[in-house]
């Protein structure tokens, strides 16, 4: 099993030098510049191709790659143009709120979608059922950006439960207020967040459990004189729940990729903000260490995923 | 057979399928007897209800979508008056089932052990290493040659006879009285057919067991079975003897049948075909001889309006009178009266 | 010249382990197999699951990569793509499915899935096109109404025999049957062979029927061959076969086709029980030292059985003696 995991992370390797080569040029296509207006809206031209020059950013790609690759391999991704900090130190604060925020949003999205999907395919076509489903084809319907709206504007404004931009309260004091507070600013997008997360899952489990109670090993089970909820325990829950598990490390950098949209709608500061705001100011050295960022943990994921399924399912061995 | 009791006696039994809002019978009005120490046999092609017997007889099927009327007398208890919960003690513990596809028949996730023990888990108070002996020793009596590999074995690494082995030891753990047999073999090579067909033979002489073996295969039947029902279109059309029924078939239906088979003596010729199809269960004519239409030469008066079993000879009935003067078109044109 | 001859055939599915996953192993699901088709003949390939039959018909269509050996059709090697090509060998050459609803496409309609062939093969208009599909839906004997319907909306019967109008569509002169009956009721099966006969009776063509059922094969079968293990352990008319086996093998799988003469029970199953005793017993007079079967030898014109030149004139003389 090591060496399958080991060869996979050694196909990884050219699979993210390609990345990162696409991830460089797609950001050198990008219209614009990263000192115009970002210095002084008069600044003189000629001042703006003396950064670019002394920057480097008139040099021929590979060159440009290149250099960015030698200072990788130094742990250093270069300065932020715009917070004029090494991009590490910028992206390493952001992470920790991401990740954070990504984590409360997955626990709640499976605390969620894990009893509604095992409910709704247990009483298939009664009315708990229809209204999960209901409940399910609604949010899927709404883009995400518009329940996170809406989320706001009720729970923000009209109730005013919940704090809607931020991390954390700025007059916080003291390491236990700390953590509560940005706890509290985490609550209302990772809610949000876990109810758009929860219906895949719960459709697809759903679908599991109802295929599950069909399926001819549970008409096996009954000619045991096994008892339903028995029936249910050993045989029917832990048969769905496999692609469920198995999709884990797939929705993991599901979450990643969502806070973009959270983030931004929250102004919460997270990698996912910072990531919109770089493109806007064409801060390439960020753009294209996140985009990396990004593109490894979905190569992770994938491996997370198809680990997880070697694990919990016999079929499936990898020496 | 003289000692023989019938401790299944399944008087009138009609199972009918919930479709779009209506239901309509996959079996109608069966009879059927079942003694100790004997392989009756049901055959017949798809569609004829055969499997819908056996599952209504296990009672698995979902009350919302199924009415069953009728009466099922199993060792002195109506099975059809039982709540589930009751049910629950006799399936696995007296009355045990074979399925078809032993692949799909097991749950994928769970070691042949668990399989196994968990029919003993609900239905006798052995302990954990009683279970493990009593596991290894099914194994071994269904033929399997490693016990202990086997038992720690998942489903998908057997071959199709070890899996149905498997189902088998799975049907006999708590040693049932009946064992209901649905298409044991069908999914099997012929050399594991017979062998399964001997392991099948060897319980019900051990147990004492009654067996209900389903099967659309008439070469299996011929083999195996001391007794046969011969079901067409959710009724029960001929039964008797294995002897009876393959030596002096007389339904049209089971004729057609053995004639269609490929054997030693038509090598060379068609084969018979029985014209039409089996109608649908929503099509099912409700008056008449539901096999008339399929042998449209035989005169309408030759059949029954509310065509009913008669006796032919002790333990041999057919349905309908249209067996009387029975011919096959061939044999109409040639005058011939021999078949 | 026959229309098929398969020369010293071998399909060997590599197995793959260690680090970077190489070829460390292979299994010869067909270890170097010799027959010869006939125009116009049903040859039947026996085996149980896992015998390699299957792979033999697929390498025979060209689906499957030939290791090495074989497969000359009118003296052309098929095995080679090119040929293939230059003899329109696709459009000679169909095949019919064991499982007819799984290799039916069930987004199309049945009127796409019969013309599909005749499409790739034969470019008619689109009113003939359809009086093509018409006619072989008459062929087969299903209504005009069927045109339209999806592959689900069929009985199995009828799905397959919407598979042999798939596969005579193009007038083939070559069609691999695997196992086409075998999962048909036995009225349904009756049709399905009749209708095989009746159109090689009609158009001539030649069938590879491979099939477990040895009563259906005897029914279909001039020539059959018996294979196990990927190898062939026997070959012969069907006389040759059913009445006169030498092999172990053969013998075995004789023995446990069910017989439906009730009366002769109790005697079928002890020598059935006999040949099973000998086959256990007697492994390595029938198979080498690997566990292989041996090469054919031929002890009559049309006769070939698998083992040790001296075995096999032994074991013939023994039979004609018991015969006589």
């Amino acid at each position: 099993m090591w060496k399958t995991i080991l060869r996979r992370v050694l196909i990884m390797i050219p699979e993210v030098i390609i990345l990162s080569i696409l991830v460089f040029l797609l950001a050198k296509a990008m219209p614009g510049d990263p000192f115009t207006g970002s210095i002084n809206p008069k600044a003189d031209p000629a001042q703006i191709h003396h950064l670019m020059k002394i920057n480097g950013l008139y040099d021929p790609w590979y060159q440009q790659y290149w250099n960015w690759v030698v200072h990788l391999f130094h742990g250093n991704l270069g300065n932020s143009y715009q917070y004029q900090e090494p991009v590490t130190r910028l992206i390493g604060s952001r992470a920790v709120n991401t990740l954070w925020l990504a984590l409360v949003t997955m626990i709640l999205t499976y605390a969620l979608a894990l009893p509604m999907g095992v409910f709704a395919g247990r009483h298939e076509g009664k009315l708990p059922d229809t209204v999960i489903r209901v409940y399910t084809y609604v949010t899927y319907c709404i883009p995400f950006f518009v329940i996170l709206v809406i989320g706001i504007w009720i729970f923000g404004y009209v109730l005013g439960w919940f704090p809607t931009t931020g991390s954390i309260a700025s007059d916080t004091s003291g390491w236990l207020n700390t953590i509560g507070s940005r706890f509290y600013h985490i609550m209302l997008p990772a809610i949000l967040g876990a109810l758009f997360g929860t219906v895949n899952i719960v459709q697809y489990l759903r679908s599991e459990v109802i295929d599950a109670k069909r399926s001819d090993y549970v008409r096996t089970a009954r000619a045991k004189g096994v008892p339903s909820k028995d029936i249910y325990r050993h045989h029917i829950f832990r048969n769905s729940l496999l692609p469920i598990a198995a999709f884990a490390g797939y929705s993991i950098t599901g979450l990643l990729n969502g806070s973009i949209f959270t983030e931004t709608v929250f102004s919460y500061p997270g990698m996912g903000l910072l990531f919109v705001n770089s493109i806007s100011y064409r801060d390439y050295t960020v753009i294209t260490a996140l985009v990396l960022i990004y593109g490894i943990l979905n190569l992770l994921g994938t491996l997370l995923s198809d680990i997880i399924l070697s694990i919990v399912d016999p079929r499936i061995r990898i020496e | 057979m003289e000692n023989a009791t019938n401790f299944l006696n399944i008087k009138d039994v009609s199972t009918a399928f919930k479709i779009n809002g209506h239901f309509y019978d996959a079996i109608s009005h069966v009879n059927l007897q079942v003694h100790h120490d004997e392989i009756l046999a049901i055959v017949g092609e798809s569609g004829c209800g055969k499997s819908t017997l056996a599952t209504t007889i296990m009672g698995l099927h979902d009350p919302a979508e199924t009415q069953i009327s009728g009466e099922i007398d199993f060792e002195g208890t109506d099975l059809l008056k039982l709540s589930d919960d009751q049910y629950n003690d006799y399936r696995g513990a007296k009355i045990g089932m074979i399925f078809q596809d032993p692949l799909s028949a097991l749950n994928p996730l769970k070691r042949i052990e668990d399989q196994i023990s968990e029919v003993m888990d609900y239905h006798s108070d052995l302990s954990k290493e009683e279970k493990h002996a009593q596991v290894l020793k099914l194994l071994d009596e269904v033929g399997i040659v490693n016990p202990q590999r086997t038992a720690h074995q998942f489903p998908h690494e057997l071959s199709g006879g070890m899996r149905q082995r498997v189902i088998i030891a799975i049907a006999i753990a708590c040693k049932p009285d009946l064992i209901i047999a649905d298409e044991p073999t069908t999914a099997l090579d012929v050399t594991i057919q017979a062998q399964i067909l001997d392991v099948l033979r060897a319980i019900q002489k051990e147990n004492h067991a009654g067996i209900i073996l389903i099967t659309h295969d008439l070469g299996v039947v011929a083999e195996t079975a001391d007794r046969v029902a011969v079901m067409y279109a959710g009724q029960i059309v001929e039964q008797g003897t294995a002897a009876q029924i393959f030596n002096t078939p007389e339904h049209p239906y089971t004729r057609s049948l053995l004639r269609s088979m490929p054997q030693r003596d038509n090598e060379n010729d068609d084969l018979y075909v029985i014209q039409g199809n089996v109608p649908s269960l929503q099509k099912m004519p409700q008056t008449g001889d539901r096999f008339a239409p399929r042998i449209p030469w035989v005169p309408a008066s030759a059949h029954e309006e509310h065509p009913t079993m008669h006796e032919v000879s002790p333990g041999h009935e057919v349905r309908c009178t249209c067996y009387q003067n029975f011919q096959f078109p061939d044999q109409v044109q040639k005058g011939s009266v021999t078949e | 010249m026959s229309l098929v001859e398969i020369k010293d055939l071998k399909v060997h599915y590599p197995i793959r382990s260690g680090f970077w996953n190489r070829v460390t192993d292979e299994v010869p699901a067909v270890d170097g197999i010799t027959f010869n088709i006939e125009a116009g003949e049903t040859y039947g390939l026996v085996g149980e699951s896992g015998s390699g039959k299957s792979t033999t018909g697929k390498s025979v269509v060209g689906l499957e990569k030939v290791t090495s050996g074989s497969i000359l059709y009118n003296g052309q090697d098929i095995t080679k793509k090119e040929n293939r090509r230059k003899l329109d060998y696709n459009h000679d050459v169909q095949m019919i499915f064991q499982d007819s609803l799984s290799s039916l496409n069930p987004r199309k309609r049945i009127e796409d899935i019969i013309a599909e062939p005749l499409r790739n093969f034969e470019h008619l208009s689109k009113e003939d096109e359809k009086l093509r599909v018409l006619q072989l839906l008459d062929i087969v004997g299903l209504d005009a109404d069927a045109l339209y319907k999806y592959p689900h909306q069929f009985s199995g019967g009828q799905r397959q025999r919407i598979g042999v109008a798939r596969a005579v569509a193009t007038n083939p002169k070559l069609i691999i049957a695997d196992e086409p009956v075998s999962a048909l009721d036995l009225s349904v099966q009756a049709q399905v062979l009749n209708f095989m006969k009746k159109i090689q009776r009609e158009f001539g063509i030649s069938y590879l029927f491979i099939s477990h059922d040895l009563g259906v094969v005897r029914h279909m079968c001039n020539n059959i061959a018996i294979m196990n293990r990927g190898r062939l352990v026997e070959i012969g008319t069907r006389d040759d076969i059913y009445n006169h086996p030498l092999h172990i093998y053969t013998k075995r799988l004789l023995a446990a086709i069910p017989e439906t003469n009730v009366n002769q029970r109790a005697a079928h199953r002890a020598s059935r029980l006999a040949v099973e005793e000998v086959y256990r017993e007697q492994q390595d007079k029938y198979y080498d030292s690997e566990g292989k079967a041996y090469p054919l030898v031929a002890v009559s014109p049309t006769h070939q059985v698998a083992l040790p030149e001296a075995i096999a004139k032994q074991l013939a003389q023994q039979e004609s003696e018991v015969q006589a």
